[in-house]
């Protein structure tokens, strides 16, 4: 195991650059996330926040650079690594039931010409059940809200009981109640000594969802522990103009922050 | 009255049938029906070399010259696309229309020479030009691409769906992909003398655009796609042998097209008539609640909850006459006629029953609303 490069970083990424033809949008990005945390990865639209992702996991070409997960490139780890793609990148109109959905999360591990068989079948429902999906198996998926949607993709992630979970904005366009069973679940896996990265939108919810910040405008501008990323100055030079927004919004942050918790725990008392 | 050719002609339009609708569903999910379109009539170059270069008319040579004349014309199109930047709706327009005129060119100098006479048979397809020795070569290829559908099938179910989480699986998706392109194209180049070049996909796409209406799986969608290309394919190749030297193809796909516009109009979940009937059925329910909360309100606005609602009043509230909204309420039992206050037939007046009140304020079952909130939309 001498090939092993950064073994002790969950996420190692070096010198990574991608351009879509000839515009860059990811510059010599340099990024290390540390295996158990939940991180988050912020940044104006068109910062390449997706791209970053997509060129992890190897689904967009990168210029130059490359990437280790736990010591080794991902295509010789693809069973370590589980991603919950933005729900709008696929046809919901799909003939298939939820059930069916969570299953395609292990076609992967189980090999050519081989079928899903009881145990696999069994593994799926219990994926569904910790997103509270169970009764939804046999409903067939465009029938489903945004949320349900949202929970089916975590459930196929969550099946493939993987090392490293990538989300791209599972949060976005889910209600408040969702939104709060989705942080549950997600802390709940980093809980269980598991890396989630996850593209973010809201640097309002940023300091209470999650333990580690990357923020991102197609360079690194900053990455490390929320405690010492999240500061004004770092902001600033990721958002850049829209300088008077940011400053009311730490404020609000930090005003909101004890009540919006107290509400978000009633919310799962409820749940 | 079943001569031998009519029994070749129906067993070779079941097999295609059956082979176009389930290949068709995947074509149809992916969303690219116009490149079936361009392989179909980018075949006939192909069918028209195949047939000069063997002298003859050599089925292999034929097929094979489509097969290689449809892939050349999917090449193009990816170098219009990436290399040329061309739009892909004008990349697919421009190399159908290239590779149909050139097959056209070249079918014009074909028929120069001894035999080539039955070539034409290829622009709208001829049941009776199969003859019963193509069929056992026809029924082993359409083996063999189910046998390949089957083997890979989890994987095609994955990359239709989501190519991205196939890709992240660590599968091959390129590869499956250009798989699964071959057995769309020699599916279709199979079907040619029968439907021809022109409207070959119609018998891909019709069948699975009417199976989507009836199903929830992929399995289910992909068999009974199936059986609707056997339907519209046995009972066109026979309707067009019967009628003296009516083109298959035509008549084929009227027939598909036949089972596609019902589907399209009657299935129970997906159909225009069923959510023509939702709709109506939303409307009412809100039109019901909409009286139910003005007899509620004027009764409060009286602070009297004996309070009786006259008729003329909730028509003006409604902007409509509410006449079959009460009677409707009325036989749920929601709201009840009020004795008449005054001895006057027309004015009936009204009050909410416990039931209304309840049917008010009372919250729908979660289910109810799950189902309710998805529908509108789906």
């Amino acid at each position: 195991m001498a090939q092993l490069h950064e073994p002790h970083i969950a996420c190692h990424v070096e010198d990574l650059t991608v351009s879509y033809r000839e515009r860059p949008v990811l510059w010599d990005i340099d990024l290390d996330i540390p295996p158990g945390v939940m991180a988050a990865i912020v940044g104006p639209n068109g910062a390449g926040k997706s791209t970053l992702i997509k060129a992890v996991l190897g689904l967009v070409t990168p210029v130059a650079g490359h990437v280790r997960v736990f010591g080794l490139p991902v295509a010789k780890l693809r069973r370590k690594i589980a991603y919950v793609p933005q729900r709008q990148s696929v046809d919901w109109d799909f003939p298939a039931t939820v059930g069916n959905v969570v299953l395609m999360g292990l076609y992967g591990q189980l090999g050519w010409l081989r079928r899903p068989r009881r145990k696999h079948r069994a593994r799926a429902m219990a994926a569904l059940e910790q997103v509270g999906m169970q009764d939804y198996a046999s409903r067939p998926i465009s029938q489903l809200s945004g949320g349900q949607q949202q929970r089916t993709f975590i459930a196929r992630a969550l099946v493939q009981e993987a090392d490293l979970l990538f989300l791209d904005e599972p949060m976005a366009g889910v209600d408040a109640v969702t939104e709060a069973a989705i942080v549950t679940l997600l802390k709940a896996q980093r809980d269980a000594g598991r890396t989630v990265v996850v593209v973010h939108h809201d640097l309002q919810t940023v300091s209470r969802y999650f333990d580690w910040l990357v923020m991102l405008n197609q360079r690194i501008i900053a990455q490390g522990p929320v405690t010492e990323v999240y500061t004004e100055e770092n902001l600033r030079a990721a958002y850049g103009g829209q300088l008077a927004l940011i400053g009311s919004l730490a404020a609000s942050d930090a005003q909101s922050e004890a009540p919006a918790a107290a509400g978000s725990e009633t919310r799962s008392a409820d749940a | 009255m079943l001569n031998p050719t009519l029994i070749t002609v129906i067993m070779a339009a079941t097999v295609i049938g059956a082979l176009a609708g389930a290949l068709g569903t995947f074509l149809v999910l992916r969303g690219q029906s116009l490149l079936g379109e361009v392989i179909s009539h980018a075949a006939l170059p192909g069918v028209v070399g195949g047939f000069l270069a063997s002298g003859g008319r050599d089925m292999s040579a034929i097929l094979g010259g489509a097969l290689i004349s449809g892939a050349l014309a999917g090449l193009v199109v990816q170098v219009l696309r990436r290399g040329a930047g061309v739009k892909a709706d004008a990349a697919l327009g421009t190399v159908l229309s290239l590779f149909f005129a050139a097959g056209v060119v070249l079918l014009s100098i074909a028929q120069l020479q001894p035999g080539a006479a039955g070539l034409t048979v290829f622009l709208f397809g001829q049941a009776a030009s199969v003859l019963r020795a193509d069929l056992l070569p026809m029924v082993l290829v359409a083996l063999g691409v189910v046998s390949v559908l089957t083997l890979f099938w989890k994987e095609f179910q994955l990359i239709t769906f989501d190519r991205e989480a196939a890709e992240v699986q660590g599968l091959p998706v390129v590869a499956l992909e250009t798989l699964l392109t071959v057995l769309i194209a020699i599916t279709i180049v199979l079907g040619l003398a029968l439907a021809g070049v022109v409207l070959m996909v119609a018998m891909l796409i019709a069948p699975a655009v009417a199976a989507r209406q009836w199903v929830r799986s992929l399995g289910a969608m992909v068999a009974l796609a199936g059986l609707f290309g056997v339907i519209s394919g046995a009972s066109g190749a026979l309707l067009s042998a019967m009628g003296d030297g009516v083109a298959t193809g035509p008549v084929m796909v009227l027939m598909a097209m036949a089972v596609t516009s019902l589907s399209l109009l009657l299935a129970p979940e997906r159909g225009v008539l069923a959510r023509w009937r939702r709709q109506m059925g939303a409307r009412r329910a809100l039109r019901g609640r909409q009286v139910l909360a003005a007899l509620d309100g004027l009764s409060r606005d009286h602070r009297d909850p004996e309070y009786t609602s006259d008729e003329a009043m909730l028509d003006a509230y409604l902007g409509t006459n509410a006449g079959p909204v009460l009677s409707r309420l009325q036989k749920g039992g929601f709201i009840r006629a009020a004795a008449p206050v005054a001895p006057e037939i027309q004015g009936r007046r009204w009050e909410l029953t416990g039931a209304g009140l309840e049917r008010l304020h009372g919250r729908d079952s979660g289910d109810g609303a799950q189902g309710g909130d998805r529908g509108d939309d789906a």
